[in-house]
């Protein structure tokens, strides 16, 4: 009940406008390390394929059940993966690495022991730059290195409750990356951006599909409090974080449970706690003082990698432009605002298609306007359509960046007004049709016609003579209505600044 | 019928190629052999006859057509129960794995196979292959041919017999410490050790990653080197095994000895049989006599090899048996959670002596003693390796004795460590990498076998077969057999 | 040199478990082990490389080409307890 309590204050604490009471008084320290599985067509050690969702102990072979006589072998494309990763994070790739055994026992864990990197990771110091209230940080990466993940296991019943649970070998040794941050994450606002961030780049990289809920992207935590000056505070690590906001919410909820333990005067128990997102509480796993003893030693069944020359440099040469350059290049090539900038770059394939689509419209060098004109469209209407996290719903859009492109080149040259523009793209959407082939067949040519326009409003001036009146009386407003009048009459065709000169020209004449 | 038991495995093909015998006859006869014998014998613990058969008729088809596979096609096989063979039970000697039907070949088994042999079974071992006697297997004790109240050496103390009892033509082993080549003196065979990574280990229920090998037991040199060039080469499932050309490893048996220079090792003589001593001595002579020229090589950490060896050995066989834990396959004895079935099932599935090398390796890789111990061990490691690549620098092969004396009777030895000192010879190639075979070079005063141990440079097995066919062949000891009937 | 209390915690790490008569039998045979080991003391090895593979080979790896995978009756064919698609195990708690 206590604990509910301090869990409902926390959450009011952060709508009421940050910064929760023990913040102000504790230097909060939090690190985070992720776990992403790669998104490579077969597994770590064996050639098992990685696709999630399989029926249980389908996707398994001798290899990955750790049955007797059975030796694991490198998926090149894992190291691959793990060295573009560590370039992107502006890691030192270490030359020299190799697998250790990590040994302890547990049924999602064929061998008893994961194969994993203990001494000499893949990577090592790198870093991540987040935005955070407007300020940009750089924070530390202390290390990247691969390892095998471990099967899933049912509980019939909760974990407390259950006299058995099932074991699926399925997810065992498919190829996992482990990232440690550094100890330099201020505040759970920062841990959620700095998550964001890095999903970002492991998506844009192509190397893991951020499915947080299918665990692909599974994180933990470490934070500790402390007073300023003061000696490090206790660790406490919190597991089972599945998402950007349970990240923040299960940190806001630690800062306060810390800081009024201390305040107290209690010390923090050393210890992990579960995150349960229901109550939006941490409670106690178990307790960490009895540290596991890994027995680390080198994987004698596999001979170390030397990592350099062409094999990083391929790599490095191929990498592609990260979001955040992307972010920043539309800024300064395209003249975007920083917004539309952010907005267009949350996926590679959403600032693909703005790229293409800007291209389509203006050429190999686009104006600002082309370009903003691309972007109005895209994050009003085509975001509406389409998610724009989608990489497959982008690239199967029913408007192509083409399309869009030939829409908006249709209300440049007149052809058509921007608001039958919008009805056009509606038609699109069902048709998968261009802009062009639909105006003609339904004869949307707006008309432009000055002299045609030109009876239609002495029609519309003639029919609305309350109106006038209004006009006369200083009601400018009612110049708007009979602009509204001649659309009507020529249902929406009407070039609406041609009929907006026209009613002015009559009326100033009146 | 005992003819053509105790025919060599190249004499078995040539017959078959003449036509003065068949794969099927000769299966069966082996299969009568063991139906008559292996009682007291016990080398098997699964016999596999329909399997011997449909394979003997298949070589059978093959002879009659003209068109034999190779050299082993149709030759009367046993594997050491520590390779895993499909749909046939792989007990690797422990109760822990009594029920366990691996649903696929090692490499080796695979590679034999498609070379045409007949498979009769699988054989008798120390448990997990640790051990020298074989006594340490959970389901029975195995016997000496030249002796039944005395051990065959282990681990491969099964195969040994197997060969040595004309129960099997040849027969496949392990050897991590020496349970190649101190079962084929003991038994009075040939024993080979490859190089590691000569050999792919995909299959072989592991003991010590780092110094596992599979190797032949063979009637004579030149079917071990027969064996030898059908199972090694690189295998892409084990990423130990090396990318090496497997030559043709009789092709320089016609060389003979003249102008190789011959390694004598020196060694402590406290606490060997004298017998052996002599044995050795002589077999030194005779190589003399070939035109090997001599010298006296040292390997001054060799000493230390054991040591070392019973740290590496346990530290990797305590992590590599940590999968048997009555979830996936094996044994499951009964408990109320996890941890008690699993510590219950590791108690009554291992033995004393796989219990002991797992508490050793587990107390040696625990946090605060891994650079004392296992950091250690592996430095000492390279000390070895130096050694030899000095003594190779001057000699190109290095000869001694395989063991300290000759096969002890069953229960002598019970003190672990008395057990251990079995390996001293043989345990510094398994550090170093580095092949080794073991010849019979000999009997004891009470008619027991005594080997003569060869070791060669990295991936230079042509060499140590050259030595031991020449020596083989100027000799007559691998005429006497046991007396078995 | 090893003690009862270490014995028992070696033994829970190993997942063995002991009778009273084994641990002590495994202390006694353990020390005598760790006596003769202990001769290793008396090499200098500072400066020297351990070897951890007989060969020194690098880079030994596979293209991420898929293989064949075990059906699932085969998977489970050795299942001590089997359930289903799955493996059954007793209830777990925490160490």
């Amino acid at each position: 009940m206590g604990a509910e309590r301090a869990g409902d204050r926390a959450e009011r604490g952060t709508r009421a406008g940050g910064r929760s009471p023990g913040a102000r008084e504790f230097e909060i320290i939090i690190g985070l390390e992720v776990h992403a599985e790669l998104t490579t067509r077969t597994k770590m050690f064996c050639g098992c394929p990685t696709t999630f969702g399989a029926s249980p102990n389908t996707q398994t072979c001798p290899v990955c059940l750790g049955m007797p006589g059975t030796l694991p072998v490198i998926n090149r494309r894992a190291i691959e993966y793990g060295v573009r990763t560590a370039l992107a994070f502006n890691c030192r790739i270490n030359t020299a690495c190799r697998f250790a055994r990590k040994h302890y026992y547990y049924p999602d864990m064929p061998k008893n022991f994961q194969i994993s990197q203990y001494e000499e990771p893949l990577a090592e110091d790198g870093w991540l730059e987040i935005d955070v209230d407007g300020a940009t940080r750089r924070i530390g990466i202390q290390r990247l290195h691969m390892e095998e993940d471990v099967g899933k296991l049912v509980h019939d019943g909760t974990l407390e409750t259950a006299q058995s649970s099932r074991v699926d070998f399925n997810r065992a040794g498919v190829p996992l990356m482990e990232t440690v941050s550094k100890p330099e994450l201020r505040s759970p606002e920062e841990a959620a951006a700095y998550l964001k961030a890095f999903r970002s780049v492991l998506v844009y990289l192509g190397v893991c599909d951020g499915n947080m809920e299918e665990g692909s992207l599974r994180c933990d935590a470490n934070i500790s409090l402390r007073r300023p000056g003061a000696e490090l505070g206790t660790k406490v690590e919190i597991k089972n974080l599945n998402s950007f906001r349970n990240v923040q919410r299960a940190l806001e909820f630690e800062v306060k449970r810390q800081a009024q333990a201390l305040e107290a005067g209690e010390t923090i128990v050393q210890e992990t706690r579960l995150f349960d997102a229901d109550k939006g509480y941490t409670r106690s796993m178990r307790s960490k003082e009895y540290a596991h003893d890994y027995r680390y030693f080198p994987e004698p069944d596999l001979v170390p990698l030397k990592l350099e020359g062409a094999f990083v440099d391929d790599i490095r040469r191929a990498l592609p432009e990260l979001a955040r350059q992307q972010q920043q290049r539309f800024v300064s090539q395209y003249g975007l605002p920083a917004y539309d900038a952010g907005v267009l770059t949350q996926s590679r394939a959403l600032a693909e298609y703005f790229e293409t689509a800007t291209k389509a419209l203006g050429g190999a060098s686009p104006s600002a306007a082309h370009a903003k004109s691309v972007a109005n469209w895209m994050m009003s209407e085509l975001l509406r359509v389409v998610a724009g996290d989608d990489d497959r719903a982008i690239a199967e859009s029913p408007i192509p960046p083409a399309h869009l492109a030939g829409l908006i080149a249709l209300i440049d040259d007149g052809t058509i007004s921007g608001k039958i523009a919008k009805d056009v793209f509606e038609k699109m959407r069902h048709s998968r049709e261009d802009a062009r082939t639909i105006v003609q067949r339904e004869g949307l040519t707006q008309v432009a016609d000055t002299g045609a326009l030109a009876a239609i409003v002495d029609q519309v001036i003639a029919a609305n003579p309350k109106a006038i009146a209004d006009f006369k009386a200083g009601k400018t407003a009612a110049a708007k209505s009979l602009v509204g009048q001649v659309m009507k009459a020529t249902q929406g065709k009407a070039n609406p600044a041609i009929a907006n000169k026209l009613i002015e020209e009559k009326l100033a004449r009146l | 019928m005992a003819d053509l038991t105790r025919l060599t495995a190249h004499e078995l093909t040539e017959a078959y190629g003449s036509g003065a015998a068949t794969p099927s006859s000769v299966t069966e006869a082996y299969l009568g052999r063991i139906n008559a014998l292996d009682g007291k014998v016990r080398a098997y613990l699964t016999v596999t006859p329909d399997l011997a058969r449909q394979a003997a008729a298949a070589s059978d088809a093959r002879y009659r057509a003209g068109k034999p596979l190779g050299p082993l096609d149709g030759v009367p096989i046993s594997y050491k129960d520590v390779l895993s063979t499909r749909g046939v039970a792989t007990t690797c000697g422990s109760r822990i794995l009594a029920t366990w039907v691996p649903p696929f070949d090692a490499t080796v088994v695979t590679r034999l196979a498609a070379a045409g042999v007949v498979p009769l079974g699988k054989s008798n071992m120390d448990e997990f292959a640790m051990g020298s006697s074989t006594e340490h297997s959970a389901f029975q004790l195995t016997a000496n041919p030249w002796d039944l109240s005395r051990v065959p050496g282990g681990s491969s103390g099964g195969p040994a017999a197997a060969v040595a009892g004309d129960l099997a033509a040849i027969s496949l082993g392990t050897d991590t410490g020496g349970s190649i080549r101190q079962p084929g003196a003991f038994c009075g065979i040939v024993g080979l050790k490859p190089t590691y990574g000569r050999v792919s280990r995909y299959g072989l229920v592991a003991f010590a990653s780092s110094l596992d090998q599979i190797g032949p037991f063979a009637k004579d040199v030149r079917d071990a080197a027969l064996v030898l060039g059908a199972i090694a080469g690189v295998d892409p499932a084990d990423a130990t095994s090396v990318d090496v050309p497997v030559p043709d490893y009789t092709a320089g048996f016609a060389q003979g000895v003249k102008g190789l220079r011959v390694g004598i090792l020196e060694y402590d003589r406290a606490g060997m049989d004298p017998d052996v001593e002599r044995a050795v001595s002589d077999a030194i002579d005779v190589l003399k006599g070939l035109g090997a020229t001599t010298r006296a090589v040292t390997l001054p950490t060799a000493d230390y090899g054991l040591a070392a060896y019973y740290i590496i050995a346990p530290a990797e066989a305590s992590s590599n048996l940590a999968r048997y834990d009555g979830v996936k396959y094996g044994l499951r004895a009964p408990g109320k959670d996890l941890i008690e079935m699993e510590s219950r099932t590791r108690a009554a599935g291992f033995g004393a002596e796989v219990k002991r090398r797992i508490m050793l390796g587990t107390y040696a890789l625990s946090a605060g003693y891994y650079d004392a111990y296992y950091g250690k061990a592996q430095k000492v490691r390279t000390l070895i390796r130096r050694d030899f690549e000095a003594a190779f620098e001057n000699v190109d092969v290095i000869v001694g004795p395989t063991t300290p004396g000759v096969a002890f009777k069953h229960g002598e030895k019970e003190d672990p460590l008395a057990m251990y000192l079995n390996d001293i010879f043989t345990v510094p190639a398994n550090l170093s990498g580095n092949p080794g075979i073991s010849v019979p070079c000999g009997f004891s005063t009470t008619g027991l076998p005594i080997g003569l141990h060869l070791v060669g440079r990295a991936f230079d097995e042509a060499t140590i077969l050259r030595v031991a066919h020449a020596y083989e062949q100027a000799t007559t000891w691998r005429t006497r057999r046991p007396e078995l009937s | 040199m090893i003690e009862r209390k270490d014995v028992e915690h070696v033994a829970r790490l190993a997942r063995l478990a002991l009778t009273d008569a084994e641990i002590e039998k495994m202390r006694e045979q353990l020390n005598g082990i760790l006596a003769y080991i202990e001769k290793l003391n008396a090499l200098p090895t500072e400066g020297v490389e351990p070897t951890s593979h007989a060969v020194p080979m690098v880079n030994v790896m596979r293209d991420d080409a898929p293989g064949a995978c075990l059906p699932r009756d085969e998977a489970l064919a050795n299942a001590p307890d089997r359930a289903g698609e799955f493996f059954r195990v007793p209830r777990i708690i925490e160490d």
